[in-house]
């Protein structure tokens, strides 16, 4: 509950300007504050209160309980490529990032790795920051189920008490990680943006709030685990070390068919390479602003001169013109490409949270206000129906040119 | 048999800006809607009601969430559903995704206890987080089957066709089962006039946490595992070389040198 001391209350209006959702208003007759229905209890006036005159009630848990868990845990999400497996992108992403957290606490980085005939990634665990790996072996693991991973590393989350667990925001892992939190009854804080630790050896998870309007930076405080979720490509790979090793912990994994309550009858391999647009380097993104799905030809010639993968906002995946998985922003895909090319995107926030992280943006929009720029390296006002097929033109002349030489 | 279809009001996202003066939402002319991918959760259930005569299907929409809720469930009851209940009460205020499905899943368990499956959107166009439902369904106790473009029941299964990373999975799983959708085959569209006026004739009931029973510690902030410690405005971007296209042939060369001097060409 939000509470307004009144006596303490001035009637200055500071939280009725500051409150992201409307939802606190001083009346007119009394001067004083009033909370209305909408409060979220986000506590953004709270903090803006000068007078102390408004608090939340939260509650507190002793230090000897939270001082009971202790390491950074990693879910070791792994995926089957050429008929071999291989640890994904953002497990080595997130344990860049668990290194920096278990340096910051003193405590040990690990990775949970269910699975079958896994054992074998875990030297790659070692080289990129883990100092141990739960290593879950059993053939009913041998695919990703719902049911088997959840009680999997439910377990070992309950036996081993860590202080954190991280979660590649993956479809298995936003699938799997409430799953878990739900049983444990934890809290879990979804594609955080950024993790770090608090002067209370607190997790401190900052993820975007609103469509990515604001940020919120969140909180934990009485429950353990700390479990957070990160998207591919937020956080940056390390730099592997092939000297490090580790100590590996085979758990003995008792799971039994009934417990499976899914069955996978049949799946469906997409064989277009064009729809993994996480791991592209060149990305020719088109927005709304192509006007028509005949001028999506002009954007795949461009991507193909330029070795890239075409992407897109969310406006054409609306509108049918490109697959879901192609499309990059807040409920889309998070991408990092080293060039990222913005063609007829305005640069909505949602859009802009997906591909700011990209080493290159260019952008050629009509609309000198459009937000991309704000985010381009190199931009061009001006109609890219013109620019486009020139740049085409001459960028083939450059490469004979080339090739002649 | 029995549908529950789990909805949120949200705003309309893209209409959303936050001033850069003062870290603030510019709220004017914010409207809220139904979350499409919500939406398209109810359109499934309204084609398995179609599908399915024998079955004699009842479509249960619930939500938990301020009262202009109630235009979201309205909407619900335009589209097919044919009841709606909205679990409203200051007593969730500041629920996160814990205390959120905890209210739920007593919604649910207090109201359609006898429910065959449960339809959800994926995620909501606000958070994206795509966490309610699955926690929603452990604490209900039945398995889930997420990022669902298709569902069939097929005698007492539930049948669905999934988006996965490399293309599509068939998964099935005994009822009762949660379901999320994404968007599948289905469209966003405007109810008739005789749909609009139909809906005006259906149950829609606003219940508080005491009407059905939930406990106040369990839900709202205090149960929420997770707080919100600060808002603030995202960092202000700035941006880089912004030249005039007007010349086409000039501002090409221009991107060409850039791409070459960056060295993004391949030869």
């Amino acid at each position: 509950m939000l509470k307004v001391d009144y006596e303490a209350c001035t009637g200055c209006k500071v939280c009725e300007k500051v409150c992201p959702f409307a939802a606190i208003v001083v009346v007119p007759e009394t001067k004083k504050a009033k909370v209305l229905d909408t409060c979220t209890l986000c506590g953004t006036c709270v903090n803006a209160c000068k007078f102390e005159a408004l608090s939340i009630e939260r509650r507190a848990i002793s230090e000897e309980e939270l001082a009971k868990f202790s390491g950074v845990f990693v879910w070791g999400e792994w995926e089957k490529k050429e008929d071999d497996n291989k640890i994904k992108k953002v497990v080595l992403e997130l344990l860049g990032k668990g290194r920096e957290l278990a340096e910051k606490l003193g405590e040990t980085l690990s990775v949970i790795l269910p699975g079958y005939n896994v054992e074998h990634l875990i030297p790659e665990l070692f080289h990129h920051g883990a100092d141990k790996v739960y290593l879950c072996e059993h053939e009913l693991l041998e695919q990703y189920t719902t049911d088997g991973y959840a009680t999997t590393i439910s377990s070992v989350i309950a036996t081993e008490k860590p202080s954190i667990v991280l979660y590649g925001a993956t479809p298995n892992g936003r699938d799997l990680a409430p799953r878990i939190a739900a049983r444990l009854a934890l809290g879990l804080t979804a594609d955080c943006t950024g993790l770090d630790i608090n002067e209370s050896r607190q997790l401190l998870q900052t993820r975007p709030a609103f469509g990515g309007n604001i940020m919120a930076s969140i909180l934990s405080p009485y429950t353990r685990p700390q479990m957070s979720s990160v998207r591919p490509n937020v956080f940056s790979k390390p730099n592997p070390d092939s000297s490090r090793t580790g100590d590996i912990v085979r758990v003995k994994v008792n799971l039994s068919r009934i417990v499976i309550r899914t069955k996978i009858i049949e799946e469906i391999v997409s064989k277009d390479d064009s729809i993994n647009i996480e791991e592209a380097k060149i990305l020719v993104s088109a927005g709304k602003g192509i006007g028509d799905k005949e001028n999506l030809k002009l954007i795949e010639e461009l991507a193909q001169e330029l070795s890239g993968t075409v992407s897109g906002s969310r406006a054409l995946v609306d509108l049918g013109w490109i697959p879901h998985p192609q499309q990059v922003g807040q409920s889309g895909k998070t991408v990092a490409p080293t060039l990222y090319l913005a063609l007829g995107i305005s640069g909505a926030i949602q859009h802009l949270v997906g591909m700011s992280g990209s080493d290159t943006i260019i952008s050629i929009n009509n609309d000198p206000e459009a937000a991309i720029f704000k985010v381009s390296d190199f931009g061009i006002v001006g109609n890219m129906f013109d620019i486009v097929p020139e740049f085409i033109k001459q960028l083939k002349e450059y490469k004979l040119k080339k090739q002649d030489k | 048999m029995k549908i529950v279809v789990l909805v949120k009001q949200v705003p309309e996202a893209d209409k959303v800006a936050v001033d850069p003066e003062t870290g603030t939402l510019i709220r004017e002319g914010i409207t809220s809607i139904l979350n499409p991918y919500c939406e398209y959760a109810l359109d499934e259930a309204v084609k398995l009601k179609n599908a399915h005569p024998e079955e004699n299907i009842e479509i249960v929409t619930i939500s938990m969430g301020p009262p202009q809720t109630k235009l979201a469930l309205l909407r619900c009851l335009e589209l097919g559903a044919d009841k709606a209940y909205l679990l409203s009460d200051r007593k969730f205020a500041g629920s996160d995704v814990w205390a959120t499905s905890t209210a739920l899943k007593e919604g649910v368990v207090n109201l359609e206890p006898e429910f065959d499956l449960i339809l959800a959107g994926k995620q909501a166009i606000d958070g994206d987080t795509a966490q309610v439902p699955a926690e929603t369904a452990e604490q209900l106790g039945v398995p889930q089957i997420t990022y669902g473009v298709k569902v069939q029941i097929v005698g007492k299964k539930v049948e669905v066709k999934r988006e996965i990373e490399t293309g599509y999975q068939i998964v099935s799983a005994r009822m009762p089962a949660l379901v999320t959708m994404s968007k599948g085959s289905n469209i966003r569209r405007i109810p008739s006039m005789k749909e609009v006026l139909n809906a005006r004739k259906k149950p829609l009931e606003v219940l508080t946490a005491d009407d059905i029973g939930i406990d106040e510690n369990k839900v709202g902030l205090k149960a929420s595992p997770t707080q919100v410690a600060r808002i603030f405005a995202p960092p202000e971007k700035v941006g880089g070389e912004i030249i005039d296209g007007s010349d086409h042939i000039d501002s090409a060369k221009k991107l060409l040198e850039f791409l070459i001097a960056n060295n993004y060409i391949k030869e």
